[in-house]
């Protein structure tokens, strides 16, 4: 295996995404037409022009027709990915590797999500077995995390919901700068920790809401980058990992660290070459599904030592200000997460960082961004990180 | 002579003050009854009590199981064959469901004791349970009550099961239609004294003098009533010694558990008898069954049994009648606009038949660690097809983490999502049912119970969730 060979092959020259929110009026073509047309004026040709597509969705869309039918492409190969919250962005790095083999020179990735048709509250439950392990939500999954990692470090309960609540103020500070998130206001410490509780530590506040949403990536050959634009960003690295799924069986997992984002995060700094994230890395986007997920994926993704992120967040360090500014637009706490759409979201935030356009949210001089988005829940993690960076 | 070798009870951990139902309709209430789980019905009330009956005797040896109630989970499906499942027992056994009936505890044990007899069988399982709903505002709801009795009968034993009589009187006094969701009667004073009084009072008369005995000659006499108030007109005409003789028919702590009523009642006699006491049981219903029993020594009981007695005194009172409505889905709470019901499979059911009712787990034969669910390659050595089965619900553990989930679906809010390590090395993740959620906390001590998960596809999924140990 040559996890580094991906490094500096493929460009992202154009990308694209719709309003994230309840998008009434808008269907899952239109959420892909409005953010794949976004995506190719950003890299200045037209969706006729791309070689190959891939599309990722989970249940908004089967099949490579979901694209191919608003877009109008013809006889065009079009792959449906579907890896959980992982979508997009594995839709993104099995197209990386196409163009990085030689075989395509200009592709689209899309991903898209159309939660509020459903008329339910929450993402889909997908079937897995008719009794065993049936009827938790998402949160009180996480939560279980909560609970143990409290304990194991000592944390006063007190303290370990202050610092979540922390980590939700932060994401809707962010997401003010953010004219496509779903929430665009401030909301006080005080408001996150008396909102009603879904399963303690996590409150209503603590928990991203259910969105609509598209999203969509133009990249192509790095040596043919510059004839689309000069400030391309390069695809530097990926990592994606997955366990048998039976952390939650498995009595030697210990439910406070996650092993599966670790391990992906770990093929991720070593295909791009990074020895030391926290001082390399300018910025990042993680899946802060709740809150308690972005706090242990400080220390899995090695932002900060284990057991030590509580008062990382006390010290202000992932604040859009801080030594390491985590979901600089305001995560999906802010942006919501339309599941397929949300990994190549991040990917679009790196890309107007990197290249200087994130407006009042700029990070100074970024010069290496990671993007990390996660299905499934601890005990059977589904993690996938992506790397980007400035051209040289 | 056909014997009781072994005696179980199970009683639900839920309590309501009569006081509470007296508040809800404005009528007077005294005492308190056991209340089913909203995961519960009379199926997993008897599996209960035939694991406490069960306790330190070897399963193997069972060869039938006999399910008694009125309040069947299915008109059409047998649920010995899931009770004995469920019970981990062999499965060639003769298993029959008794029900329709108030004596269809009585009759089960009869069947089992003439099985025994007969030379049929060696030792039979005998399970009652009950789980009936009154009519909301009626004498019913505040005198029904939910539990569940066992009894194995066995050619040795320590209580010998004497002689028996039948007796039967063809009466429309109380009934339950197919149709008809609640138990109806006819005019009380008829019910009370053509059908209940003047019944036992002819059939025990009969008995004792085929007998050729005298009620003074028994120590204690197990009598079935619907209420406290026909109880004591029972015992007044059959002229019991209300201080010495008279079982403690449960109805102000339990309620009136219908067929398993007089079981649950010998289960509590021979908890509390003595060496060569003698027991009369009269058990009421279209007609009576009536049984002698002679203990020949005071019984002695496995540890982890926990019987009547065990199960009465571990409780939590439920705060509110409309609580009640709620768990005993009397009343259709809104549940918001969450995901619609799970989905469920048979055929899915079926291939997981051992995991999902005998709760049997896989150990590795290759490098000697087990893993529930069941998994065919090894989670720690990676060997494919290399494993045994091993039965898990009898095993005890600790919560290792937890949550209250608000959000998840239930009649019992909150969720308890449970991570629980096992004694024998391995975890099990699921549901804790029966708990107070005040006082879950990381560490405490947890054991296994067979609920109903779910009514997927029109039929009971029933499956295993921990509690805290009672």
């Amino acid at each position: 295996m040559k996890v580094d060979a991906i490094r500096d092959k493929v460009a992202i020259v154009g990308m694209g995404h719709t309003k994230f929110g309840e998008n009434w009026d808008r269907s899952a073509d239109d959420m892909i037409i409005d953010a794949v047309y976004e995506a190719c004026a950003d890299a200045g040709i037209e969706p006729k022009d791309v070689e190959a597509a891939w599309l990722g969705s989970v249940v908004s869309g089967y099949a490579g027709f979901t694209l191919a039918i608003p877009l109008k492409l013809e006889n065009k190969p079009i792959t449906r990915v579907e890896n959980f919250c992982a979508t997009g962005m594995d839709a993104l790095r099995n197209a990386c590797f196409a163009v990085a083999c030689g075989m395509y020179d200009l592709v689209l990735v899309a991903g898209v999500e159309k939660l509020k048709d459903s008329g339910l509250s929450g993402v889909p439950e997908l079937f897995f077995h008719p009794v065993y392990g049936q009827g938790f939500s998402a949160p009180g999954r996480w939560a279980l995390v909560a609970n143990r990692y409290f304990q194991h470090y000592g944390i006063k309960p007190e303290d370990g919901k202050m610092a979540l609540s922390k980590i939700a103020v932060k994401n809707h500070h962010n997401g003010t700068f953010s004219p496509k998130a779903h929430f665009q206001r401030e909301v006080t410490l005080e408001q996150v920790l008396k909102s009603p509780i879904i399963a303690w530590p996590l409150g209503l506040f603590d928990c991203c809401p259910t969105t609509d949403g598209g999203a969509a990536a133009i990249i192509c050959r790095a040596d043919m980058a510059k004839s689309f634009k000069d400030d391309y960003v390069l695809v530097k690295g990926f990592g994606l990992a997955m366990g048998p799924c039976l952390g939650k069986e498995d009595i030697d997992y210990d439910y406070y660290h996650l092993p599966e984002t670790i391990a992906a995060g770990k093929q991720a700094y070593e295909a791009a070459g990074i020895k030391n994230p926290r001082k390399e890395i300018s910025m990042a986007q993680v899946h802060d599904c709740f809150t308690i997920a972005e706090l242990t994926e400080y220390e899995a993704l090695g932002f900060c030592e284990p057991g030590r992120a509580v008062e990382e967040v006390e010290a202000g360090t992932f604040t859009l200000e801080g030594e390491l500014p985590v979901n600089t637009d305001g995560g999906l706490k802010a942006f919501g997460h339309p599941i397929s759409a949300t990994g190549l979201r991040m990917c679009s935030e790196l890309y107007m960082q990197l290249r200087g356009k994130a407006g009042p949210r700029q990070v100074k001089n970024p010069t290496m961004g990671l993007a990390m988005a996660q299905g499934g829940h601890p005990g059977m993690l589904l993690p996938i990180v992506t790397i980007l960076g400035c051209r040289d | 002579m056909p014997a009781i070798k072994s005696t179980g009870a199970y009683i639900p951990f839920y309590r309501l003050k009569r006081e509470e139902i007296a508040r809800a309709w404005g009528v007077p209430g005294r005492g308190e009854k056991a209340i089913a789980n909203h995961d519960e019905d009379s199926l997993t009330l008897a599996v209960e009590a035939g694991r406490d009956c069960l306790k330190g005797i070897d399963r193997q040896s069972i060869d039938g199981l006999y399910f008694a109630s009125t309040t069947s989970p299915y008109g059409e499906k047998q649920c010995a064959v899931t009770v004995a499942s469920a019970l981990d027992l062999k499965k060639d056994i003769f298993t029959a469901d008794f029900t329709d009936s108030l004596r269809a505890g009585t009759n089960a044990l009869r069947a089992a004791m003439d099985a025994v007899k007969a030379g049929s069988a060696k030792n039979v399982l005998v399970v009652a349970a009950e789980s009936r709903i009154g009519n909301p505002g009626s004498d019913f709801e505040q005198n029904f009550g939910d539990g569940a009795a066992a009894l194995l009968i066995s050619d040795t034993g320590e209580v010998i099961i004497d002689s028996n009589y039948a007796y039967n009187n063809e009466i429309i006094d109380q009934w339950r239609t197919s149709k008809q969701e609640y138990t109806r009667a006819w005019e009380d004073r008829f019910v009370v004294v053509k059908g209940y009084v003047d019944t036992i009072k002819e059939a025990t008369t009969a008995f004792l003098k085929q007998l050729n005995l005298t009620v003074p000659d028994f120590n204690k006499v197990i009598l079935s009533a619907a209420d406290v108030r026909r109880h004591q007109e029972g015992c007044r005409t059959l002229k019991l010694d209300p201080k010495e003789q008279v079982q403690n028919p449960m109805l102000d702590t339990v309620g009136n558990t219908g067929t398993a009523l007089a079981l649950m009642m010998l289960v509590a006699a021979i908890e509390e008898a003595g060496a060569n006491d003698r027991l009369l049981l009269i058990n009421h219903g279209d007609g009576c069954d009536l049984f002698t029993f002679q203990v020949k020594e005071k019984p002695s009981f496995n540890e982890e049994r926990r019987g009547i007695n065990g199960y009465l005194n571990s409780k939590i009172h439920l705060e509110s009648y409309e609580k009640y409505l709620r768990l005993r889905k009397i009343i259709d709470v809104e549940g918001g606009r969450r995901r619609p019901p799970i989905v469920s499979s048979a055929v899915a059911i079926n291939r997981d038949r051992n995991m999902i009712y005998r709760l049997h787990a896989y150990e590795c034969t290759s490098c000697g660690r087990s893993f529930f669910p069941p998994q065919r390659v090894c989670l720690y050595c990676k060997a494919k097809d290399q494993y045994k089965e091993i039965p898990l619900s009898e095993e005890k553990g600790t919560l290792y983490t937890f949550c209250k989930d608000m959000l998840a679906q239930s009649l019992d809010q909150p969720v308890i999502i449970s991570v629980v390590n096992l004694k024998r090395g391995l975890r099990f993740y699921g549901q804790m049912t029966d708990r107070d959620p005040d006082k879950v906390e990381l560490d405490m001590s947890l054991e296994f119970t067979f609920r109903k998960m779910s009514e997927a596809e029109g039929y009971n999924n029933y499956f295993w969730k921990c509690r805290p140990i009672r």
